[in-house]
Formats: C-alpha cells, sequence, structure tokens
C-alpha cells in the first residue's frame, strides 16, 4: 500500500534581515526533511523551537512552498499545483492551529465557521449543510444551540473543538495539528486529546501532530520523528524512540522532561549541555554535535545521514549502535 | 520552622467593566526560611494574583486587597504604605517573572542593570557593584560573566535573559523569593538547566521560596510542599510527597491522572485508552457555584456540595483538603 502522505527532501530557506547595510542573513529552516505518513496512523514531529517542525507543517498544507523537495499525497505531487488543480486535495488535507482565536473569524457564528468550507466547496443544499453542521457539533462535544455563538463566547476548550468540527467537515484524510492542545489548561487537555484520538478511530484519519509536549505526543503517536535545527535526527515507533533513543539528542530530550515523580529529585538525570545554537550559523558536520556527549572528530566534519539502528528506528548518528 | 511570610485570610477582588468578584478568595499560607512552596493551578485559579498581591502590584483600583494580612517580618505588606513597600520590594522579597523582558530593561545593558539594584538598595559604588554582578552571574551559571555584562537583553538567548532575571532577584540577598512561571515560556533542554540552577541557588541563598506554575511536574522536582488552588481557593495543601503519592481532592486527583507523562522504560511505553480526563471547563470566577466550586466537575459530587462550600480541614498531619468526600488514601 502506497504511503497517505509521501514527504520528499523538503527544504525551506528564510532570509532574514539583519538591519542596515548588514547582509541579510539566511536561515535553513527546514533542511532536506523526510517521512511518509500511512492512512489512520499518527506521526508526532517534537522538537524544541525553532527547529522548523511547525515550517513542515505549513509546508504540506501549502501555506508555504518549499523551495526543494516534493509532498506527494495519495501518490500525487502537489507541491506545484496550480490553486485550481490544488482543490480537490485541500479537502484530503486540513490543520488544527494552536492558537483557535487566531485561525476563527471572531465575527462569525460558530455554525458559519463550520459550514464555510461546505460552501467553498459546493458541497450541498443549505439544509444538508446545516445538518451536516449540528452532526460534526455533537461529534466535537458543542451543543447544536450554540451554533449561533461568535467564538467568543466559547471556551479555549471549545474553541479548539469548533476548530477540529471546522477541520472534519470536507471528511479529510490528513490532519496537521499544529500545537492543538499546547495553549489549553491542563484539564482540558486530556478532553481534546482523547477527542482527536475517537475521531481518528470513527473517521479514519491519519494525523501529521506537530507539538513539543513530549508525553502528549508519545500518548497519541505511532511513529515520532525528532527535529533539531531544521533536520530530522530520528524517526521510529514511538515506543524505539522513547525507550530506546538512539540519537543524543533526542535521549537528551527525553532526559529533560520533567517527571511528576518527586522521587527523581534525588536521583536526578543529566543535565543538558549549552544552547541550541542560531539557526543562522549552524555548526559544521552533525548539528549538535557542540553540545553532544559521545561527539568526536568524525561528527564535527561530516554531517551524518539517517540509517537504520538497532532500535529499529532511524538516527542520524555516526555514534548510534 | 517560624515562618517568614505568612499570610492569612487574603481576599483580592477584581472588577470587570460587568462584573466584580473575588479572584483570591480566603487564602492562608506560611512559607519558611529555606523552604519551596509551590502554588499551583490553571489560569483565572488566582495563583498568579496571590503573587502580585504579596508584592503590592495589583493593578489597582481594578483589582484589590479587600481583606487579610500578609505578615513579613513584623510589617503587614497588606496594609503597608508605597514607600515601605519600595524598600522591600526587589530588595528582601525578590521577583521572577515567566517573560524576561518584562523584568528587564530592553535598551539598557544587562550588567548596569543589575548593578543599578545594588546601588540603590544596598549603596554599594559602581566598582563594587560591578563586581558584585560578575559574582552573581557566576552565581546564576552565564558562561564568561565579564563579557556579557554589557550585552543588551537582545543580544542572549531566552535561557541566558531568564538567568539575569534570577541574578537581579538574588541580586539584595532575598528573604523571600517569588517566582512566577519561571520555565514556563523556555524550551524543555533549557526548563531542565534552569530549574538545576535554580535548585542549587536554593540551597545556598536561604531564602523563602513561593513558586508559583501550572506544571505539576515541574513542581515534583523542586518543592516541598504544594498548595492546589481552584477558582481563587486553595483546595488542597501538603507535602510534595503526599501530594503525588496520595492526592486528597478530587481536583487534584483528576488532574494527576490526566496528564500524559513519559513512561520509564519498564513501564508500557503507550496504551491506545482514553486518557482519564476532568468533565467539563473552569467555571467562570463571577458565576461561582454556590457550593464547592469543583462541585459541577466532581466525580465524587453529592447533594451536600451543591449547597454547602467545603472548609479546607486537615485530614492527616500536615494535609489539609478543603473536599466533603476526600479520595480514600493510597495503599
Amino acid at each position: 500500500m502506497s504511503a497517505l502522505l509521501d514527504v520528499k527532501n523538503i527544504t525551506k530557506r528564510f532570509t532574514i534581515s539583519r538591519g542596515l547595510g548588514a547582509r541579510p542573513a539566511t536561515v535553513h529552516a527546514v533542511d532536506d526533511v523526510s517521512f511518509a505518513i500511512s492512512h489512520g496512523e499518527t506521526l508526532g514531529l517534537v522538537g524544541e523551537s525553532g527547529c522548523g517542525k511547525s515550517t513542515v507543517g505549513k509546508m504540506i498544507v501549502r501555506l508555504l512552498e518549499p523551495d526543494e523537495g516534493e509532498v506527494m499525497l495519495a501518490g500525487e505531487p502537489i507541491t506545484h499545483l496550480s490553486h485550481r488543480a490544488m482543490r480537490p486535495f485541500r479537502r484530503k488535507v486540513q490543520m488544527v492551529f494552536q492558537d483557535p482565536n487566531g485561525s476563527l473569524d471572531p465575527r462569525q457564528r460558530a455554525g458559519d465557521i463550520v459550514e464555510e468550507p461546505l460552501v467553498v466547496h459546493g458541497l450541498g443544499d443549505a439544509a444538508e449543510r446545516r445538518a451536516r453542521v449540528e452532526n460534526l457539533f455533537s461529534r466535537v462535544g458543542l451543543r447544536p444551540d450554540q451554533m449561533a455563538n461568535v467564538p467568543s463566547k466559547f471556551s479555549g476548550g471549545q474553541r479548539q473543538r469548533l476548530a477540529i468540527a471546522r477541520a472534519l467537515a470536507l471528511n479529510p484524510s490528513l490532519i496537521v495539528a499544529d500545537e492543538p492542545v499546547s495553549a489549553l489548561d491542563v484539564s482540558i487537555q486530556a478532553q481534546v486529546v482523547n477527542l482527536m484520538s475517537d475521531i481518528q478511530r470513527e473517521f479514519g484519519l491519519a494525523y501529521l501532530f506537530v507539538a513539543h509536549d513530549l508525553g502528549v505526543v508519545q500518548h497519541i503517536s505511532d511513529r515520532v520523528a525528532v527535529m533539531y535545527l531544521g533536520r530530522i535526527v530520528e524517526i521510529g515507533d514511538t515506543s524505539s524512540v522513547y525507550q530506546r533513543p538512539s540519537h543524543p539528542y533526542t535521549n537528551t530530550l527525553m532526559e529533560a522532561v520533567p517527571r511528576p515523580d518527586p522521587a527523581r529529585r534525588h536521583h536526578r538525570p543529566t543535565i543538558p549541555r549549552g544552547e541550541v545554537p542560531s539557526p543562522m550559523d549552524p555548526p559544521m558536520g552533525c548539528a549538535f554535535h557542540p553540545r553532544c556527549p559521545m561527539a568526536t572528530e568524525i561528527c564535527r566534519q561530516e554531517r551524518p545521514l539517517l540509517r537504520r539502528v538497532a532500535s529499529g528506528a532511524e538516527a542520524a548518528c555516526h555514534h548510534a549502535d | 520552622m517560624t515562618p517568614l511570610l505568612s499570610i492569612e485570610g487574603l481576599t483580592v477582588e477584581l472588577s470587570t467593566g460587568d462584573h466584580s468578584f473575588e479572584a483570591v478568595s480566603d487564602i492562608t499560607l506560611a512559607v519558611a526560611r529555606n523552604e519551596v512552596l509551590a502554588l499551583v493551578g490553571e489560569s483565572g485559579s488566582g495563583k498568579s494574583m496571590t503573587a502580585l498581591a504579596i508584592m503590592r502590584l495589583l493593578p489597582e483600583p481594578v483589582a484589590d486587597i479587600v481583606a487579610g494580612t500578609i505578615m513579613f517580618d513584623g510589617i503587614d505588606l497588606a496594609s503597608a504604605g508605597e514607600v515601605t513597600l519600595r524598600g522591600i520590594r526587589g530588595n528582601r522579597i525578590g521577583l521572577i517573572f515567566q517573560e524576561p523582558m518584562t523584568s528587564l530593561n530592553p535598551s539598557i545593558r544587562v550588567g548596569p542593570q543589575v548593578a543599578e539594584v545594588l546601588r540603590l538598595h544596598k549603596g554599594l559604588d559602581a566598582a563594587s557593584a560591578r563586581r558584585r554582578v560578575e559574582e552573581l552571574f557566576e552565581q546564576v551559571r552565564i558562561p564568561d560573566p565579564k563579557r556579557r555584562y554589557d550585552d543588551y537583553p537582545h543580544q542572549m538567548s531566552g535561557g541566558m535573559r531568564q538567568r539575569v532575571v534570577i541574578a537581579l532577584a538574588l541580586a539584595c540577598d532575598p528573604d523571600v523569593l517569588i517566582a512566577d512561571e519561571p520555565t514556563t515560556a523556555l524550551d524543555v533542554t533549557t526548563q531542565a538547566q534552569i530549574l538545576e540552577t535554580f535548585r542549587d541557588l536554593q540551597a545556598s541563598v536561604e531564602a523563602a521560596t513561593i513558586l508559583i506554575t501550572h506544571d505539576l511536574a515541574v513542581v515534583a522536582e523542586t518543592a516541598d510542599r504544594i498548595a492546589v488552588m481552584y477558582a481563587g481557593r486553595i483546595v488542597e495543601e501538603t507535602t510534595t510527597e503526599q501530594l503525588f503519592v496520595s492526592p486528597r481532592h478530587p481536583y487534584t486527583h483528576g488532574l494527576l491522572g490526566s496528564i500524559p507523562h513519559i513512561a520509564e522504560a519498564e513501564e508500557e511505553t503507550r496504551t491506545r485508552d482514553r486518557l482519564p480526563e476532568i468533565a467539563g471547563t473552569v467555571p467562570a470566577l463571577w458565576a461561582l457555584p454556590p457550593g464547592c466550586a469543583f462541585e459541577p466537575r466532581c466525580p465524587r459530587a453529592s447533594k451536600r456540595c451543591v449547597g454547602e462550600r467545603p472548609p479546607l480541614a486537615e485530614l492527616a498531619p500536615g494535609h489539609t483538603t478543603a473536599c466533603w468526600h476526600p479520595v480514600e488514601t493510597a495503599g
């Protein structure tokens, strides 16, 4: 079976002005990233701010165009399709953002927000669309009588439910979710994570779940990709990546996450070294080498490529087993 | 242990255009020297309002202390005048905010910013202030402190800026340190570094610390005691160990259960199970139910909870909970 989404060697560069008289700098926000997602599968994409994970998500929904590489949806390259030719594919891929306030029109009524994609794609008559919207409302845990309300009448969790209902309206195969629960209160996060799991099973959805919260990603993902300075440094089954991290950065990341376990206070894990270097001036060789406890000469010279390692995952490290 | 700072019956009223309500209701807390007390809650729980009230930095007249005392070294901060407060803030009580740029002036180099505090409160001359700042930078592990002294805040990373803010808070050897979400804006590896520094400093500065956060995992590794807030009130308070081993309030219990934490190697990594969730949403503070504020979301709620608000009661030595039907002790 071919993959639902196939991302091949995508690269995105941004030019950044450094002020008057200075030469503008080029940032490789995403550098040669490849992965695939099957039908009904969840790939978690993790990394710290500036690693390029959100830029990858935006290129998949074509909010950004890659400078190099190709995004294939159900076997079709979609990167260079015209707006018109893209239409049938737009229905298949939807996006849910971190901040529903930024993605929902504050003056539009909730019902119209969910109905809009149906109108744009010319689906059904008014009555059918209304029925569909009502159905979606109850599916995501909102009451149909809330359809007349504007977004500000909803709580943060409810607004995210609204954004999910809109994303579901066109029956997509893939939802790119960029930090969908990180703006929510802790007691609300679990509700939205559970909703996303439920509708995934019900609609056979695939997710690209972009997030920095490693606990949430572990819970929801079948596979996980870890990014550092624009590149994937490790990708594999969730259990391989979390329990047997092969890349030293993955290991650093996992160790750094605070656990709700007071006993850990007394046997502290290793503390990460240094800081993420500027993406304008990434280190030679392996980008992680200045912070890596295992770094040797080859790491300073030569950039490691992703390769299969003992855990079953793929890691870009000269010293991974 | 005699507390260094003790708050009793603190109530803060907030008036917005449409509503007037208590953002903090009848809070009683005490923190001793060398102790870290965490104040944990979600947005709207009143945790940050409590911190601002202690420092008397509430946006008056929108928010105002309407009842209670905040005793610090024989002074009631709740009723103290501005002159007294100015001698205490940033001097005997240090403050660390979530976003370093709210504490730092973007147009002044970081070293001189910290030095100014020392000259103001401690009367140090320029040269000794500079020496002391370099020491402080070293203490909070800013690499190459002599060179970083002349950096502007924007030339530093978020983690380094937060270290400057910590140095600023520690500059006058404060008796009390209040840290409001000190690592929330930081990435996870930077957070681990800052928390490590924070814990080490804790041992050497001998202050009484109030750590305010929404992140229970952060306090697990940092705090000695935890007070959980919900809708403006403390609903549970005990030692960190007790709270994680045997949470008694259904809200604390639900919160701990709903956070997906990283499974340790020997545990089952991932289950397709649904996460245990707390139903409903946090109620609006101006429309709280007459009984227990958590009652509409509580799986253990009874008729009594609807009509009668449970007071904080000591269920075990050093473990208080405001609940008519507390969760049974573990084990």
